[in-house]
């Protein structure tokens, strides 16, 4: 490479960093303050460049910018008053679903609003053209972008400095109980800092039309590599993020320009994964203070759920006799679905390890099992036994790293480890068929039948969820759930808390690689969506709709939710926002889950 | 509540012997192309049955989101056959979803009828007997493009493409038979960015430092528009000739205004000045049903329907054997004239129209354009027989 085009590509990097900043900084602050992980902040991003691309023509680009920015920031304020705050009780990580659900629905809302085309925004007036710089051309935009992410950075800084606000936030943001205590009005606070980093997606979103078209896939697009960068820079930290997304910028613009593009798939998740292997709590962040010290009463196999499991197994044993084959499909989906949940709870619950990733182990066990069966020519019955052991194996060299880190960068490090698996399998065409993945993975002949296979599966996974659940209820559950609660006293008394974890870990990766060799065989093809992070994503939704702090809760979530997929998709055309708002409805109605109104009605009896 | 009625009263009613096509596609992720490709099924499946449907019953679609995932696509084709009954399966747009569907098709022993997926394998590799593709491939919308790439005779050549086997395959493609036409062709520069992703100052610095004398892309949608926008910027498009496959498909095209850059080789559609009697029939009644132009999407969907149509009608049945007897080497009418169904790899002949893009009144046109019928556009049979292991 000529020193011009190293100069021009670190300018490239430094543009792309600026815009990730503005996005991360807004997902940062509300982290920081509220705890909430809001999976909507690139649909806030969308819906500002929507805004944006909507409002230029009418008013000029450069006060559509603003405006934008500030129609998202109202926004964000109506979505913090009307939803968030009303279930910050609820147990951890419920917002998370609350927010997912609001992606769903501001993704049809635009696709309703503005229609299905990308809509590409206006060139910025004024600066239109480009520069000479180091006898090449370099955009205009593009060197006021630069300016633009380091300016907000020092905006935000004397912000946090300098006025009461900022000094309160930053109080939140250490430690919110004493806040609190002191008599802070949190609602506001809150509601001020999520308005505030609406604001920033929402300007982040805006100023990226001239350089990007508004479309309707950018959200989750987004999303991930906002959250890469809040977290290699640390959670909460705003000089961190600004770091990490310059490091970010500049390490995507050099792998394409030393010509390793196909890098660029999934290398922020190999930063991450590197940075918090290095440093658990990101680059410049500080061990989270200890956020819910609140012990959960122990999990109990309440008598309603006992006679629930009682009652669904004997209706699953009888069903072939009176349903057709489609319910045979429908329901081995949930079966498969329903082990899933439960061995991402196994991990969530009584583990206390949140995992973003857990898709990567129910992927690594479908692809071992075609693999096996179509590479190797290996029986099928033999692959389904094998397959759940390779998830083994990835659970144990992934879960070995992850088990030292806690909170939502345990949860980060599983996700870059699902991505880099992901990537892995979408790249590696040899061997896993690449984007197109395997086709023709088909059970043995005298599984063939929808009804036997069904049989199978209600066999397999209720044995795989009856044994979780039953190693839960063993002392080696109770430990697990003793490290989680109050990891030094667990110490104190010679529990190896990072061995019970590592361990559940496994068993977790282990009986999600038998969900996702058991949906192998029912589809007959798989590709790389198997552990991509909406899979991922699905499982958690599960487990929070059923209930995070109950026992059954996962099966009930995991059916409820696949049922509710496939028959709102089939009622409705805006499926998306029909599933989202059944989705905020139950959030609202039910913050315990599903399982938590049988708890709830024994313990009011 | 009438129309709960309705559909009661449906279920009632005896269904052997119709025609029910069980259709089924990414509308929520593919919108852009999936709504006009709704347009045009809807289309002929309301003139098919205005003039009387099949078999003198009137021809039924019932039409699913198939959620864009393999997984979910499969559970809802199988929702379509056992409990819809539906005796044709139709549709998908990418191609993991499409090669899912046609091997389940093969599975359960019916015939699919795959509208969009582009990828060689759905007929080659992993072809199979059940499964019928209507679009031209990449393979062959990549062959289209080399007469004009190689009469240009440049040396030097870079490439960009989506991270993806669409992306991947059109380039090896590519390679491969400029390779053919011109043996002294070299590759300087190839750049994957990941779909959807692409960074496109970065992409465009890099491809302008190899210093090529053409490019070849087959970015689509975003990523086209990103590349575009940051490339006329930068100058990099000045004095190198451009090759875009899919980037004269209104879908894509219409997006770029006027942005649009000035005479690269693309495959597209034409829709306003394509005027055999064929397309102006399709257009007139297109635009008067929806008020709206045709897209690419909805000449498939339009001839996807018609196409099943004429199977039916030649095999006088609506039994898959004879549907797939009928099918193979059937000629048919298409908005883009007379199509043929190869019976050596069940993919028609339609073609696409290769031509440059222009700026017209701040929107993009194609100029220049030609019709390249799909069935010069192949391999030998004996490299098909090859890949379909027959």
């Amino acid at each position: 490479m000529s020193g011009s085009a190293v100069l021009l590509q670190f300018l490239n990097g430094l543009a792309s960093a600026s815009s990730l900043f503005l996005v991360a900084a807004g997902l940062s602050l509300i982290f920081g303050v509220t705890r909430i992980v809001n999976f909507a902040h690139g649909s806030l991003y969308m819906l500002g460049m929507y805004a944006a691309v909507w409002l230029s023509p009418k008013i000029g680009f450069w006060l559509a910018v603003p405006l934008a920015a500030l129609a998202i920031a109202l926004f964000g304020f109506l979505v913090e008053i009307l939803l968030l705050r009303r279930i910050y009780k609820a147990p951890e990580l419920l917002q998370l679903l609350a927010t997912f659900a609001l992606v769903l629905i501001i993704r049809d809302f635009a696709l309703w609003m503005w229609g299905p085309e990308d809509q590409l925004g206006p060139r910025a007036p004024g600066l239109a053209g480009a520069a000479g710089i180091a006898g090449g051309l370099f955009p205009q935009y593009e060197l006021f972008l630069i300016l633009v992410g380091p300016l907000v950075f020092l905006l935000l800084h004397l912000l946090l400095t300098k006025t009461r606000w900022g000094v309160l936030i930053r109080a939140a943001t250490q430690d919110r109980e004493m806040a609190a205590a002191l008599g802070v009005n949190q609602r506001w606070l809150f509601t001020g800092v999520f308005a505030l980093g609406a604001l920033l997606a929402g300007m982040g979103g805006a100023l990226a039309i001239p350089r990007e078209p508004a479309n309707l896939e950018i959200d989750l697009a987004l999303i991930a590599d906002a959250f890469v960068v809040v977290v290699v820079g640390g959670l909460g930290s705003i000089p961190g993020a600004f770091l990490a997304a310059l490091l970010i910028g500049e390490v995507k613009a050099f792998c394409v320009a030393l010509g390793y593009s196909k890098l660029t798939l999934a290398i922020e998740f190999v930063v991450m994964a590197v940075v918090l292997v290095a440093r658990p709590w990101g680059l410049l962040g500080r061990p989270q203070g200890s956020g819910s010290v609140l012990a959960e009463p122990p999990l109990r196999f309440s008598s309603i759920e006992r006679a629930a499991c009682g009652a669904a197994l004997a209706f699953l044993v009888a069903l072939p006799v009176f349903s057709g084959p489609y319910a045979m499909v429908l329901m081995t989906d949930i079966l498969v679905f329903a082990l899933f949940a439960v061995s991402l709870h196994f991990i969530m619950g009584s583990g206390g390890m949140t995992s973003f990733g857990h898709a990567a182990y129910f992927g690594i066990g479908a692809y071992a099992a075609g693999i096996l069966v179509l590479r190797a020519g290996a029986p099928p019955e033999l692959a389904l036994l094998v397959a759940p052991l390779a998830a083994a194996a990835g659970a144990l060299v992934f879960g070995w790293f992850c088990v030292r880190l806690s909170g939502v960068y345990m949860a980060m490090l599983t996700l870059a480890f699902a991505q880099i698996a992901w990537s892995i399998v979408f790249q590696w065409d040899r061997v896993t068929g690449g984007s197109n993945g395997l086709v023709g993975v088909w059970p043995p002949q005298w599984l063939s039948g929808k009804t036997a296979y069904y049989y199978l599966a209600l066999a397999l996974c209720a044995a795989g969820i009856l044994f979780l659940w039953r190693a839960l209820r063993s002392p080696f559950g109770y430990a697990l759930r003793a490290g989680r609660d109050s990891p030094l006293r667990a110490e104190a008394i010679g529990i190896d808390v990072r061995g019970r974890q590592w361990a559940a870990f496994t068993l977790a990766g282990l009986f999600a690689g038998l969900a996702g060799a058991l949906f192998a065989f029912s589809k007959g093809s798989i590709s790389p969506e198997t552990l991509a992070v909406p899979r991922s994503v699905d499982g958690l939704a599960m487990v929070l709709l059923g209930g995070i702090q109950t026992f059954t809760g996962p099966v009930w979530g995991a059916a409820l939710f696949t049922w509710l997929q496939d028959s709102v998709s089939r009622e409705f055309a805006y499926w998306r926002a029909a599933l989202g708002a059944v989705l905020l409805a139950l959030v609202l109605v039910l913050p315990q889950g599903l399982a938590g109104l049988a708890t709830r009605w024994q313990s009011s009896r | 509540m009438r129309s709960l009625l309705i559909t009661l009263l449906l279920l009632a009613s005896p269904v052997h012997a119709q025609i029910k096509i069980g259709e089924l596609n990414s509308y929520k992720v593919f919108p852009a192309f999936l709504e006009p490709y709704k347009k045009g099924w809807e289309l002929a499946l309301e003139e098919i049955n205005a003039s009387g449907g099949l078999l003198g019953r009137k021809l039924e679609i019932v039409s699913r989101d198939d959620g864009g995932t393999p997984g979910d696509a499969v559970r809802v084709a199988e929702e379509l056959l056992s409990r819809e009954r539906a005796t044709v399966l139709m549709g998908t747009f990418a191609s993991n979803v499409g090669l899912a569907v046609s091997n389940l098709a093969a599975q359960r022993k019916v015939l699919f009828l795959a509208a969009e997926p582009l990828t060689d394998k759905i007929v080659w590799e992993n072809g199979n007997r059940y499964t019928f593709r209507l679009r031209p491939s990449t393979y062959m919308q990549t062959a289209m493009l080399i007469p004009e790439a190689a009469k240009l005779k440049k040396k030097r050549w870079a490439i960009v493409y989506p991270n993806y086997e669409y992306g991947q395959s059109a380039t090896a493609s590519f390679k491969k038979l400029l390779k053919q036409a011109q043996p002294e062709v070299e590759f300087v520069a190839e750049q994957a960015p990941p779909l959807g992703k692409i960074d496109a100052g970065a992409v465009v610095q890099a491809l302008a430092d190899a210093k090529p004398d053409a490019i070849f892309s087959s970015l689509f949608a975003a990523d086209l528009q990103k590349f575009v926008r940051e490339g006329n910027t930068r100058g990099l498009f000045r004095g190198t000739p451009v090759f875009n496959l899919l980037a004269g498909e209104p879908e894509y095209l219409d997006t770029l205004r006027d942005e649009t850059p000035d005479g690269w080789w693309v495959t597209g559609y034409p829709w306003s000045e394509i005027n055999t009697p064929e397309h102006r029939r399709f257009r007139e009644a297109y635009e008067k049903r929806w008020k709206d132009y045709p897209r690419a999407g909805s000449v498939v969907g339009y001839a996807s329907v018609y196409a099943i149509a004429a199977a039916v009608k030649k095999a006088n049945a609506a039994d898959t054997e004879k549907l797939i007897a009928s099918l193979k080497g059937l000629e048919m009418q298409s908005p883009f004239g007379p199509i043929v169904w190869r019976p050596i790899d069940q993919q028609s002949t339609m073609g696409a129209y290769v031509g440059q893009l222009a700026k017209r009144d701040g929107k993009g046109v194609m100029v220049n354009w030609r019709y390249a019928d799909g069935g010069k556009f192949q391999p030998s049979d004996q490299e098909i027989r090859a890949l379909r292991k027959e």
